[in-house]
């Protein structure tokens, strides 16, 4: 039986409660929406680049303490990174909270490692991968709105 | 006009002429197979009855007898299978009339459920009645179902929604509906019972001021059928649906109800086997009431067993049952009062065992899996109605929603699992 301890974890209701990267990026270089129209989850990211890096990074919006700390650890995590390492750390985490098997060696997730326990539940997996799926958007410059219920996801 | 299928079908004992029992929550409990479940280790408390409710064993037995003793097609074999399938598909249909007090059975057209109903009536009634220029009434506690299809219809026609509003305890604004009839409305569907505020609201009134104006109205009984009695020549509604499975019978059948008349004068919605009386490539004719509007093959099994629904629902003291939904909501509302930074979302005067909320700023769906883990089901999002989550200013609501089988036990394990939700996010 999954542990409730395992999906409410302190780090996460720290970053639900005060998320960091919290804000708007006046005239960012990218953005893009990602929107769960089946209960209502909002996040809007903005991205600067120089370069292929990362250069700064943020979020707005309003959902439940999964997706919002998932958006915070996220974009705490993807300061600084190419655009490419971004790519590859989104797949780690889709499979992090996907795959129980193969998923990859939670030592090398950092602090998203966090997240694990969400393949406890599959009813919050889209909470979780929202602002992932806006920031590979994002990145892939798709001003497009993507949503958990369209193609993309 | 007395249909083909009065002469067909012996007449079935008047209603409620065995005696019933007097109410009992936990005796009816028994009845339920699926109450007996452990969930996280916890027993069920299942409280998302508004989005579908639990069947009795003898609705599952009728199931399983249907497959195992009667399976064959309707209306058309001279086998002896295909005859007691009819019989026992029509009788379903009667049973209905009767639940509901239509006056005949053909009134009563089985469809998959609410929704397919109401676009039934969009589709057929609203396009051969709705022009340009036109207006539809619905209101702001609209489930989408009941938005969506005229919001369509409009589009294709260039009609438009009148929306009545909704007050701050979630109960419709009467003295706007009634500024908002001109020459120009043509149809007015409204909900009886909502999914999400569960407010009951006053159907008679609001046919009688549709009809003061000469305007067909249409109610949305989904969340009304499960926690009362409804009299369709009483309310003297000209359209009325609900779903099967949240009135204790099969998922995939419903009813709409349209009066004699109007439903004849309508022209077909899907066009199939069953539904025609001749086909030639250069002319067809349409049948007659019911069939005109069932082409294909129907969900018999589902009408049998939504026709076991309803003999359920008249061996318990429905009345009683009623009753004791009330008190228990009223239990509920006193308990869950002292969660604190709990908020009611919809405190109608006359309201239905649906009970929404929301706990300070903790998104729904944390809620919804905290409670889980408690093995206690609710309902978390904005439940389909999202004009009603925009009227509260909130993304989404928690919802509570009884039936008859829950008891005050339920409620105690609900207010427990909110208490440690507040300790979670505190």
């Amino acid at each position: 039986m999954p542990d409730l301890r395992e999906l409410y974890q302190q780090l996460i209701l720290d970053h639900n409660k005060n998320p960091r990267n919290f804000r708007t990026i006046e005239a960012a270089q990218r953005t893009a929406e990602g929107n769960n129209p089946l209960c209502g989850d909002r996040v809007t990211l903005y991205v600067n680049l120089e370069g292929d890096h990362i250069s700064d990074i943020a979020f707005q919006g309003s959902g439940c303490a999964i997706s919002k700390a998932s958006a915070s650890l996220m974009t705490d995590a993807l300061k600084g990174k190419t655009v490419q390492e971004a790519e590859a750390m989104f797949h780690n985490f889709q499979d992090m909270i996907t795959k129980k098997e193969s998923g990859p060696d939670l030592d090398t997730m950092g602090k998203l490692a966090v997240f694990s326990g969400i393949r406890d539940y599959p009813s919050r997996v889209k909470c979780a991968t929202l602002p992932w799926h806006a920031a590979h958007a994002a990145l892939h410059n798709h001003q497009a709105s993507i949503t958990t219920e369209g193609e993309t996801l | 006009m007395s249909s083909p299928l009065d002469i067909l079908m012996p007449p079935l004992p008047e209603r409620a002429s065995k005696p019933v029992q007097p109410f009992n929550a936990s005796r009816t409990r028994a009845d339920f197979p699926i109450l007996g479940q452990q969930v996280q280790g916890h027993p069920l408390v299942y409280l998302d009855n508004a989005a579908t409710a639990q069947k009795p064993r003898s609705v599952i037995d009728a199931l399983s007898h249907y497959y195992t003793d009667q399976n064959a097609n309707v209306h058309r074999g001279v086998h002896h299978l295909s005859q007691v399938a009819t019989d026992a598909y029509e009788a379903a249909r009667r049973k209905i009339r009767q639940f509901i007090n239509a006056k005949t059975d053909i009134e009563c057209l089985f469809v998959k459920g609410t929704t397919e109903g109401i676009n039934l009536i969009a589709q057929t009634y609203g396009r051969q009645n709705i022009g340009p220029g036109d207006e539809i009434i619905v209101s702001e506690m609209e489930h989408h179902s009941n938005i969506v299809p005229w919001y369509m219809l409009c589009e294709e026609k260039g009609a438009k929604l009148r929306v009545i509003p909704i007050n701050d305890k979630g109960e419709l604004c009467i003295d706007t509906y009634r500024t908002l009839f001109n020459e120009r409305t043509k149809l007015v569907s409204v909900v009886h019972v909502s999914n999400v505020l569960g407010t009951i609201n006053p159907a008679k009134e609001l046919v009688q001021i549709a009809h003061e104006h000469d305007v067909p109205i249409h109610l949305d009984g989904a969340q009304a059928v499960p926690h009362q009695r409804v009299d369709m020549q009483k309310l003297d509604c000209d359209f009325y649906t609900f779903s099967g499975h949240k009135l204790f019978g099969p998922t995939g059948i419903g009813i709409l109800y349209g009066k004699e008349y109007l439903l004849d004068a309508m022209p077909p919605y899907q066009g199939g086997g069953s539904m025609i009386q001749n086909v030639s490539f250069e002319k067809i004719t349409y049948g007659v009431l019911p069939n005109k509007f069932e082409a294909g093959t129907p969900h018999i099994a589902g009408a049998i067993g939504l026709g076991a629904a309803i003999d359920y629902l008249d061996s318990i003291d429905f009345a009683g049952a009623e009753l004791y939904e009330s008190e228990l909501l009223e239990y509920a509302h006193g308990l869950l009062s002292q969660v604190p930074g709990l908020k009611f979302i919809g405190m109608a005067e006359n309201k239905a065992g649906v009970i929404s909320f929301v706990v300070k700023d903790i998104h729904p769906h944390d809620v919804g899996t905290i409670l889980d883990q408690d093995g206690v089901a609710v309902r978390a999002g904005h439940h389909c109605a999202q004009p009603i989550m925009k009227h509260f200013d909130i993304p989404a609501a928690t919802r509570a929603s009884l039936a008859f089988y829950n008891t005050k036990e339920d409620i105690d394990a609900l207010s427990q699992s909110l208490h440690k939700v507040i300790r979670v996010f505190s």
